[in-house]
């Protein structure tokens, strides 16, 4: 190229641009890998606590419970009964016969009981995925000096069980369901009030709203709400929904008070806050996918006739819809992490029993992770680990469902 | 809006000053459109044409910014008086936009929409292969009547439009451009049509081709820009005239390519 003149005027720089751009796209690939490398350290990390060797000791050998050397599993309801009542205080036995005759009881649940109650199997000690792939031995040869009497067996902690059983205060035996469930709810309850509210107003922003002051105000602030703390909300949420709505939120305006809510901290009163929350994201994303809509659409069905209304329901909503679903789908992802404002209008930390409806106490997922996180005892790491795959299996089919929305409604475009 | 059998014409702008916000955009336009004609509006790029046929069907109320004063009489009634509503308006007048814009349906959801929302109350398969046969798009289509009025080519699309137009038995059609997004062949096809049409409705059309006003238009209407950058209507008359001897000398440059 250097037989190609230099023109008069003009510095010859082009290495110099290249390799200026050239040091700008390292730097970019550089902050993609950290993100990369940030991503894959937490994936580890979790699945780290959540698989490994856990050495259970029982507090009574259960081959000692054999009678005339029928094992444990094998023995038959009556002898299982009996096994309950000469191991547990007679107080607590007459409690389980008043709740349901043992009579009535299926071989599986006096079983259960038997293990729960007499057996007693306790963590005595557990290890992290990596420990229990690379140093099998050394755990093998801890076990053995330690714990004698423990049964080492490789476990993973998200397991059937663990989805289904309610919270416990014995982490082998607890579960996400609770957990799971009163997210369920609460992000129900969430979407049912954000959602109508939030693509109505985003509609009346787009298409109705003029140029007026008030209305860039307005806009100006919902940008702004967008990105206030969680803890605000929260706080708001207390004040409001907690507070000032209790005979609403607590169900008492319907006669259906559970004993056992207190002053308004419902799952009504959390999904309102959490509604709170992601509204202004659901309005920014309906009029970004609004505004998406080709004004030639528009003009296309005014030049035939049709009112603002028409025009609105039967073309602006069906094409922006996808945009839409995808704005609510991540708003809903953003609200079934947040822990802060859920921790303000009072969630619960331990219940065991389901919500039944709006007006019950509840938990949620976040909360129930950060409980088992800040206790002291090294197993509730293992189901904290557990539970935030749980959090994160949901999260990720929330996104696939946006995904599977966006590519079936633009197909038809 | 009442039949006036007295008023010969189609539509008639009287004293029409049209605005964006401050500024005037056209100025003290008169025209009469004769009934069942084509007529062609044609000058320089930002001479107000569009805006004009836009103010035909108070298409430009879609704009917050644009207003109107001055009259346009459709039937010897003014459209912008308060009691006349839009809707109204641009059911009767309808408007074939440049850019081909077919709904994301099916072909026969585009063209029985319009009929529908209107309230049609006959026979909609009727007046689909109707409007598509008006259109002169049935044969090319009616075997797929189900399939995306996205899926045809542009040419195609565009006659779509023009079906979904006179599906709803407009008595003026305004066409902004109609073929400027098109190939020859399928220019050609929409001027043809342009002639089918005039047979029931009237036609206004904006262009840019002067060789397409010259073919298909019975009027012309030459448009350009004052001294103050707001668009006038130099010259109005039958086409054939405007082209062969102008009445003014920026006609004559214009239709000449001597500017423009």
């Amino acid at each position: 190229m250097s037989e190609i003149k230099k023109k008069e005027g003009f510095a010859d720089n082009l290495p110099e641009r290249h390799r200026s751009g050239q040091f700008w796209s390292n730097l970019f690939r550089i902050s993609t890998g950290v993100g990369i490398v940030a991503l894959i350290a937490l994936l580890l990390n979790i699945t780290n606590s959540a698989f490994g060797y856990v050495a259970i000791e029982n507090r009574i050998d259960p081959e000692s419970l054999a009678i005339n050397g029928i094992p444990l599993e094998q023995l038959h309801p009556i002898d299982l009964t009996y096994i309950l009542k000469q191991n547990v205080s007679a107080g607590y036995f007459r409690n389980l016969e008043n709740e349901m005759p043992f009579e009535q009881r299926t071989r599986e649940e006096i079983y259960d009981l038997v293990i729960e109650r007499v057996v007693e199997p306790e963590a005595a000690s557990t290890w992290s995925l990596f420990d229990s792939l690379f140093h099998k031995s050394e755990i093998q040869a801890e076990v053995a000096e330690k714990y004698p009497n423990a049964d080492l067996h490789f476990t993973s902690w998200i397991n059937g069980n663990f989805l289904v059983s309610p919270q416990s205060a014995n982490a082998e035996r607890a579960g996400v369901r609770t957990a799971v469930l009163g997210s369920l709810w609460v992000i129900f309850i969430t979407l049912l009030f954000a959602f109508p509210l939030g693509v109505g107003a985003a509609i009346y922003l787009e298409e109705y709203a003029g140029d007026l002051w008030i209305n860039r105000l307005i806009q100006t602030n919902i940008n702004n709400l967008a990105g206030v703390p969680s803890i605000i909300y929260g706080i708001l949420g207390l004040a409001i929904f907690v507070r000032a709505l209790e005979p609403v939120t607590s169900g008492a305006f319907l006669g259906t008070m559970d004993p056992t809510t207190a002053n308004g901290r419902t799952i009504l009163s959390a999904g309102l806050t959490l509604g709170l929350l992601i509204l202004p994201l659901i309005i920014i994303n309906a009029q970004e996918a609004i505004r998406a809509v080709p004004s030639s659409l528009r003009q296309a069905s005014f030049g035939l006739g049709a009112t603002k209304w028409q025009t609105i329901w039967h073309h602006v909503l069906p094409n922006s819809i996808p945009g839409i679903l995808t704005g609510t789908i991540l708003a809903i992802s953003r609200a079934l992490g947040e822990t802060a404002p859920l921790v303000v209008v009072g969630a619960s930390t331990f219940i065991t029993f389901d919500p039944e409806s709006p007006f019950s106490k509840f938990t949620a997922l976040p909360i129930q992770i950060y409980q088992w996180t800040s206790r002291p005892q090294a197993e509730f790491r293992n189901i904290a680990a557990a539970a935030i795959i749980v959090l994160l299996m949901i999260l990720l089919s929330l996104n696939a469902v946006a995904v599977v929305l966006r590519n079936k409604y633009s197909n038809k475009l | 809006m009442t039949e006036n059998n007295i008023n010969s014409y189609a539509i008639e702008a009287k004293d029409l000053n049209l605005y964006y916000g401050e500024t005037l955009a056209v100025r003290d336009v008169n025209i009469q459109i004769e009934k069942q004609k084509i007529t062609a509006m044609i000058g320089p790029s930002g001479c107000g044409k569009s805006t004009v046929l836009r103010a035909f069907n108070r298409m430009n109320d879609l704009i917050p910014s644009a207003h109107a004063n001055g009259s346009v009489l459709y039937h010897g009634k003014n459209i912008y008086e308060e009691d006349v509503d839009p809707v109204e308006v641009r059911r009767r007048i309808g408007m074939v936009f440049q850019k081909p814009n077919p709904f994301p349906k099916s072909i026969y959801d585009n063209v029985a929409w319009g009929a529908q929302i209107n309230g049609y109350t006959g026979n909609m398969d009727d007046l689909v292969e109707e409007s598509l046969r008006g259109a002169a798009l049935w044969n090319e289509v009616k075997d797929n009547l189900d399939k995306s009025g996205l899926s045809l080519s542009g040419g195609q699309q565009q006659r779509l439009c023009i079906a979904r137009t006179i599906a709803v038995k407009p008595d003026i059609i305004l066409m902004d451009e109609p073929a400027s997004a098109l190939d020859p062949i399928a220019t050609l096809k929409i001027e043809d049509l342009m002639q089918e049409l005039a047979k029931d409705f009237t036609i206004i059309v904006v262009t840019h081709n002067m060789q397409q006003a010259a073919r298909v238009s019975n009027f012309t209407a030459f448009f350009n820009l004052g001294e103050d950058y707001a668009g006038v209507l130099e010259e109005y008359g039958v086409t054939a005239e405007i082209f062969t001897n102008p009445k003014k000398k920026t006609t004559e440059d214009y239709i000449t390519g001597r500017f423009g």
